[in-house]
């Protein structure tokens, strides 16, 4: 996805490896700080164990101190990261003798992941209003803007997001939670734009059925 | 209600949501996701929660990485660049 003839060395990666290079440790902290959650959701897209994920962004983050004084800036700072990672997670499961898993981010059209359970629809074939709903979507209640800032939507959002698959985890996570635009996850991924659609789109259907269910359960207390 | 050829159904309608709310729908898709919401109050409200879902997920406070983490790697960070200089 990146362009290799275009440097993407940003004003503000001049900086942090500048500042890397000087031995400024409020900059690699910071680094770490932005970088870790990401980075360790991309692991997880490689190694199913947590542990290992771990070690595997630990490794990469010693490859990242010991490799910036080579660092070109042929690319971003972050890809070059992300790429670091991506080595060693694949290094990682051939030493452990795990197959390289086909691509966490692969997702194949027609994979059955449908937004809404289909059984909420009228048949796609009936007489009556074909497609539309028939069981509709909840109604979250005159409190529902209140709720949604409380502690107890968020630990809903938060479990939802755990059982989703890591590689729509990981998008969610850096789209919705960390703030990032679309062109930067598809950067940092190398995923296309349509597969980052793919896999944010079934992470947050996933994540509103669950606030759904929340609602409904709340309303009958 | 007759559909039209080129009318949405709900069912359709939920699974172009995204594509949606990112502006990454045609001009035409986009008239008829508009024109389907403007008659459907089901899928009107559906939009309106993923919003709520999304603005909800944004709230979600990480907190920072433990110094479990952190500080091993400084000590790392530490030493090399002692033997850089």
């Amino acid at each position: 996805m990146v362009d290799a003839t275009n440097p993407r060395v940003t004003g503000d990666d001049e900086a942090i490896v500048m500042g890397l290079r000087a031995g400024d440790e409020r900059v690699f902290i910071d680094l770490v700080q932005r970088y870790q959650r990401p980075l360790l959701g991309l692991a997880q897209t490689f190694v199913p164990s947590q542990a290992v994920a771990e070690e595997v962004v630990q490794d990469t983050w010693i490859a990242v101190i010991k490799g910036i004084d080579r660092f070109e800036g042929r690319s971003s700072l972050r890809t070059w990261v992300f790429r670091i990672l991506t080595y060693q997670a694949k290094s990682r499961g051939e030493r452990e003798r795990r197959s390289i898993p086909m691509s966490a981010f692969q997702t194949a059209p027609g994979q059955d992941e449908p937004a809404v359970d289909p059984s909420r629809f009228r048949p796609p074939d009936g007489s009556r209003s074909p497609g539309h709903w028939a069981d509709p979507p909840a109604d979250w209640g005159s409190d529902a803007e209140a709720r949604l800032l409380g502690r107890e939507t968020q630990e809903v959002i938060a479990s939802a997001m755990a059982t989703l698959a890591p590689a729509q985890r990981l998008v969610m996570t850096l789209r919705d939670l960390e703030g990032w635009g679309s062109d930067d996850v598809c950067a940092a991924l190398e995923i296309s734009p349509g597969n980052q659609r793919v896999l944010l789109h079934r992470a947050r259907s996933r994540v509103r059925a669950s606030l759904e269910q929340y609602f409904v359960e709340a309303a009958r207390v | 209600m007759t559909a039209a050829s080129d009318d949405l159904a709900c069912i359709e309608l939920v699974e172009l949501v995204t594509d949606y709310l990112e502006d990454a729908v045609s001009e035409f898709d986009r008239e008829r996701i508009e024109r389907h919401l403007s008659g459907c109050d089901s899928c009107t409200a559906y939009v309106e929660q993923m919003r709520q879902t999304i603005a909800a997920a944004g709230r979600l406070t990480p907190g920072d990485v433990p110094p479990s983490i952190v500080d091993p790697l400084l000590a790392i960070f530490r030493a090399s660049r002692r033997t850089e200089s």
